[in-house]
């Protein structure tokens, strides 16, 4: 019995050794432990044994029983992993195929730099306004202290809706707006649609947009303006921008300045897109004219502000490189993709 | 305004400043400099010389082989094309290895084998205008004037070593537009000396008042107006010196007394006029309005028509010159004028400018008066006239002058407050200091009462904000020091509408929207593009009433034109898709009628084409919906906007108000925009969305009991929406069923004509225990009742 034993499991372990898949080696399972088995036949037949024998042969007959059933798990795990080593390498792909994409749109430039200017003045305190772009005539030029008749008027080649309503020639109306509604301490900025009637061209458009800057408190003086336009270029430009003002007129402002920085291609040191100068003008700014303080109710004796604008499409035609202001209005996809 | 450097020279002292110092520093005081043109800087090693022997050339029957002392110690050879040229002759020459404008360079060569050491010149090669030569150039080479000094740089005899500075003068500085004011501030940039010219006149005898009489009948539009008379005029050229400096600031030299009112006007920002006194009918000059419909012939010949807004000159017959703007055709100075009446006047600038507009003029002349000239100025200005034509000997001076007042204002007095002006720049400029720029700038300053007067000169001195202007200017706006903002602090915010708009842009980006700006007015005729209806209220539009072509007259009343323009031009660029928003404004006229301001709504207007179908951009809306937790927005059929599909439109209906429109876009239409593919948009008004927006989400508890599902197949009329049966659904369904979805839609085989099969896969769930399979299935019998009962809906 046991001799026939020790051959089962000789035979047995063979036999698991050279099964080639998990398929065979469950058959070889059952020829040997199934309820026909090899072995379960062994097992059945130890009634025949004597008293004595029966313990001993049943011993081993389980010892054999556990360790075939060891070794078939441990086949099983190794033949398992073989396949699934096998099924791995036929799954290769390309990982440098394409991704498939859910796409995105984007926002139009104007809108990306826009965002990026609030951002930088609302970290400062400042809040949005917005107003009328159809306006009264009041609000876009007399109360800015630009009368009927100014020759600054020329300059702003204006369409008119009615004798007193205008499109908006510049943002600073919104001023206007705001320093009727609100006391001091104002900080806002007023982002907006502007009209002058210029034919298109490369840089010119009959409509574009500004960005209107205006603080009013109490001590606010020129040099809180030249501080705060600053820290505004270099926060946009970056921290090695230089900026200069130059003395400039605009009816609402007195003193009045033009701000450039030094030029983002070269650093200031003269070249094609700066024209040689090393400068770039940026925007218009100024302290509050007293008048206009007066004409909103608000005492120039008490308080004082500046107040400044910025052409957008500027700004960003110098961020992106863009030579033709027509390319903003233009909405060509493949031009809005890039940004 | 252009500027020679030599010019200013004659005011204040310009020694050792470089034209690029003289640029920058006036920039940063406030005379923006545009530019500094060298007039000769394109000419290089062209010299003064003449021609000791002229020869034929042995090989050739029209070259000559002359030799030219240029100055050195042996006459150089050269060979000479010119039919001209002649021994004797003084003439440019371009030396070895010369510049000549146009990029020219000049070597010495051979010419059919005689040696040439370089080239004689005509004026077209040195780039001068026959004008400023004051004499007409033979054909050929430029013979030069006897006095022409050999070997001298040529550009020294043309006026050509000149820098002119062009300065971008403010509206706000009439003063700057002429030599002196400019002189002016040059003086107090650099701080150095500053000094008018010296006039004197000698008056020869006679009396103008026996010549001349000038009478101002509106004093308010005429200030003031100044008459001298020259007589025994001879007409001629003037002078190289004055043509040069005309010249060099763009202005052509006519003959000398035209030169002089011209000179005049430079140099003192002045303008001037000269009349032959033949052409002053009855010897009187009056200062008048033009009678409607009054008539005048220009200078420059044109018949104009004037208003009774018009200022005018006028003598007995009728007008001779339109105040401030230009003189009349018949009373200008002519080559046998012998006596002439410089005029020199101040007019009131606003009539200067607006009888300029509405003439279509716009003169040296005008665009000075127009900023506010100073009535001190017309009296130096015409004696000044007066002394060049007695310098240039074109005349002697009648004695007298005629001053005709007309109302002027007085001076301008202004509270000093040096502490108050630091305060406001931030600075710590010391009194002395301020006193010291003041004066530069002619400013008196009265250090007792503490009181400034700014020259007459100066109409925008007006308050103590424009004296800190100059305080800062000449201290210097780049010293000023930097500060940040004091005071109170304040929050940078945005308005709940604005942070939506943002959220907007958010979600539809996502969606793989790309934003667009597009222009806001356009023209009326896309209405009829849009097939939009007359008497539609699209058509009641504010109109610019001054547009640059009829083609941009119409604030827009809808964005659906601008939209289909982007479409179409996208289309037409074979960009094969697009998915476009803008969030923008439409203008509609107020209720109330003329001199009230227009609604300007914001709309959200979306548009695509290309692999996308009308459930793409409801599906946009959809998520927008979502994403600002808008939970009453339903879509209902519209079958009677002329810019959608009658079949594929849909009115959305916020809280049961009409919000927008979504839809496939008209065939019509998409064939009147040239659109070659369907293509889908949708309107949405941004003041509804932001109405209905929830602002406040609250959190729903999670159940942990499950849900049971069961299916709807129903039977239908084929026209009913879909919609309709939800909302039947929804209401029997009540609490229990929380979610709905649409499996299948279906028509054809085994379904009756006009009848469509529904799926609907429906979830029940209960907050507060596990739904039994029997509670649902008694929850789908009363759906399927109310939709038999409500809709004739049928299981299938």
């Amino acid at each position: 019995m046991k001799e026939k034993l020790e051959q089962i499991k000789s035979a047995a372990e063979a036999e698991f050794k050279s099964a080639a898949d998990p398929g065979a080696l469950e058959n070889i399972r059952i020829k040997y432990m199934g309820k026909k088995g090899e072995l379960t036949a062994v097992l059945k037949g130890m009634g025949k044994l004597s008293k004595e024998e029966r313990p001993v042969v049943g011993a081993l007959a389980n010892e054999i029983r556990q360790k075939l059933e060891g070794e078939i798990e441990e086949r099983k795990s190794a033949l398992m992993a073989e396949l699934e080593k096998k099924r791995l390498s036929e799954e290769v792909i390309d990982v440098t195929m394409p991704g498939r994409r859910r796409a995105e749109g984007k926002l139009h430039p104007l809108t990306q730099v826009m965002d990026e200017i609030k951002r930088i003045f609302m970290g400062m305190g400042f809040s949005i306004a917005e107003g009328p772009e159809v306006e009264y005539d009041y609000y876009n030029f007399e109360a800015l202290n630009i009368p009927k008749n100014h020759p600054a008027r020329d300059t702003q080649d204006t369409f008119y809706i009615e004798d007193n309503i205008v499109l908006r020639t510049q943002t600073s109306p919104i001023q206007v707006r705001v320093m009727e509604k609100t006391r001091p301490p104002i900080r806002i900025i007023a982002p907006g649609k502007v009209y002058r009637s210029d034919t298109v061209d490369a840089t010119h458009s009959p409509v574009f947009h500004q960005i209107e800057g205006l603080v009013v408190d109490k001590d606010v003086t020129m040099a809180d303006l030249k501080g705060t336009l600053e820290l505004f270029v270099r926060s946009l430009y970056g921290e090695k921008t230089r900026a200069r003002f130059r003395p400039h007129h605009f009816p609402f402002t007195e003193p009045s300045a033009e701000m450039d920085i030094s030029c983002w291609s070269c650093g200031g040191k003269g070249c094609g897109v700066c024209k040689g100068e090393g400068w770039i003008e940026v925007l218009g700014c100024g302290m509050v004219h007293p008048k206009v303080l007066e004409n909103c109710g608000i005492d120039p004796e008490v308080y004082s502000g500046f107040a400044f604008g910025i052409g957008l499409e500027r700004i960003a035609m110098g961020k992106y490189d863009i030579n033709d202001l027509r390319l903003f209005f233009e909405n060509d996809l493949r031009f809005l993709s890039q940004f | 305004m252009k500027l020679p450097m030599s010019w200013l020279s004659d005011y204040t002292d310009m020694e050792g400043i470089t034209p690029k110092e003289y640029a920058d520093k006036l920039t940063m005081s406030g005379s923006k400099v545009e530019g500094v043109e060298n007039l000769g800087a394109d000419i290089d090693k062209v010299v003064v010389g003449r021609v000791l022997t002229c020869e034929m050339h042995p090989d050739s029957d029209h070259l000559h082989v002359c030799t030219v002392d240029v100055g050195g110690t042996e006459p150089i050879q050269i060979v000479c094309g010119a039919p001209n040229v002649a021994a004797g002759q003084k003439v440019p020459v371009a030396l070895n290895g010369a510049a000549l404008p146009g990029g020219i360079k000049i070597k010495k060569g051979k010419l059919r084998g005689v040696v040439s050491n370089g080239m004689i010149c005509s004026h077209e090669e040195l780039g001068i205008d026959a004008s400023r030569l004051g004499y007409e150039p033979e054909y050929g080479i430029l013979v030069l004037p006897e006095d022409a000094e050999i070997g001298s740089d040529v550009k020294k005899l043309f006026g050509l070593d000149e820098n002119v500075v062009e300065f971008e003068i403010t509206s706000n500085r009439p003063d700057c537009f002429s030599i002196i004011g400019l002189a002016r501030e040059t003086a107090a940039t650099f701080k150095r000396p500053f000094r008018l010219p010296e006039v004197s006149i000698n008056e020869t005898g006679g009396d103008i008042n026996d010549m001349l009489s000038v009478e101002i009948l509106d004093k308010d539009k005429c200030k003031r107006y100044n008459a001298r008379i020259v007589k025994n005029v001879k007409i001629g050229p003037s002078p190289k010196w004055m043509r040069e400096r005309l010249e060099a600031c763009g202005v052509r030299a006519i003959n000398n007394i035209v030169d002089i009112t011209n000179y005049v006007l430079l140099e003192y920002g002045q303008p001037m006029h000269a009349f032959d006194i033949r052409d002053i009918a009855g010897g009187k000059i009056t200062i008048r309005r033009a009678g409607g419909g009054e008539e005048i012939k220009t200078l420059d010949g044109q018949d104009r028509k004037l208003t009774n807004d018009d200022l005018v000159i006028a003598d007995e017959s009728g007008a001779i010159a339109i105040a401030g703007v230009m003189g009349g055709f018949d009373s200008e100075i002519k080559p046998d004028t012998t006596t002439v009446v410089f005029e020199s006047a101040m007019f009131e600038p606003s009539t200067v400018r607006l009888t300029a507009q509405r003439v279509g003029l716009r003169t040296e002349a005008s665009s000075r008066y127009e900023k506010g000239l100073d009535y001190h100025n017309t009296v130096p200005a015409i004696e000044r006239a007066c002394q060049l034509a007695e310098l240039l000997g074109c005349g002697e001076n009648v004695s007298g002058m005629i001053d005709a007042m007309g109302n002027v204002e007085g001076e301008t007095k202004i509270a000093f407050r040096p502490e108050k002006i630091n305060a406001f720049l931030g600075t710590d400029v010391s009194t002395e200091e301020m006193v010291r720029i003041l004066t530069a700038l002619e400013v008196s300053v009265d250090t007792d009462a503490m009181t400034l007067t700014p020259p007459s000169f100066r109409p925008d001195l007006q308050a103590e904000a424009d004296i800190a202007e100059e305080i800062a200017r000449f201290y210097g706006y780049d010293v000023i020091p930097t500060s940040l903002l004091r005071g109170e602090t304040t929050a940078g915010v945005k308005t709940p509408e604005q942070l939506m708009a943002d959220t907007l842009s958010g979600v539809l980006t996502a969606q793989g929207m790309y934003e667009i700006y597009t222009y806001t007015f356009q023209s009326p005729a896309i209405l009829d593009k849009l097939n939009i209806p007359e008497g539609s209220e699209l058509r009641n539009y504010v109109k610019i009433a001054n547009p640059l072509g009829e083609d941009t007259s119409m604030m827009r009343t809808t964005i659906a034109g601008s939209m289909l323009e982007i479409l179409s031009r996208n289309y037409n660029y074979r960009n094969k898709s697009a998915r476009l928003f803008e969030l923008g404004r439409v203008y509609r006229p107020n209720p109330n009628g003329a001199g009230e301001l227009p609604d300007e709504p914001q709309i959200l207007m979306l548009g695509m084409y290309g692999g996308v179908d009308f459930y793409d951009i409801k599906g946009v809306c959809e998520e927008i919906f979502e994403r600002l937790h808008i939970k009453n927005a339903e879509f209902e059929p519209v079958s009677d906007d002329p810019v959608y599909h009658p079949g594929r439109a849909a009115r959305i209906m916020i809280g049961g108000r009409a919000a927008g429109i979504i839809g496939e876009v008209h065939p019509a239409v998409l064939r009147n925009f040239e659109i070659g593919t369907k293509a889908y948009m949708g309107e949405i008004d941004f003041g509804a969305m932001f109405a209905a927006a929830e602002q406040s989400v609250k959190y729903v508890p999670l159940t942990k009991f499950p849900a049971v599902t069961r299916d709807f197949s129903i039977v239908t009329d084929k026209s009913t929406p879909v919609a309709q049966i939800e909302k039947v659904m929804k209401k029997a369904g009540g609490r229990l069923l929380t979610h709905l979805e649409l499996s299948d839609v279906y028509t054809g085989e085994q379904i009756p004509d006009g009848k469509k099969s529904v799926m609907y896969k429906a979830e029940f769930k209960a907050t507060d225990r596990s739904l039994t399979g029997e509670e649902a299935d008694n929850l789908h019998a009363k759906i399927v009742k109310a939709l038999g009962a409500q809709l004739g809906a049928e299981l299938r």
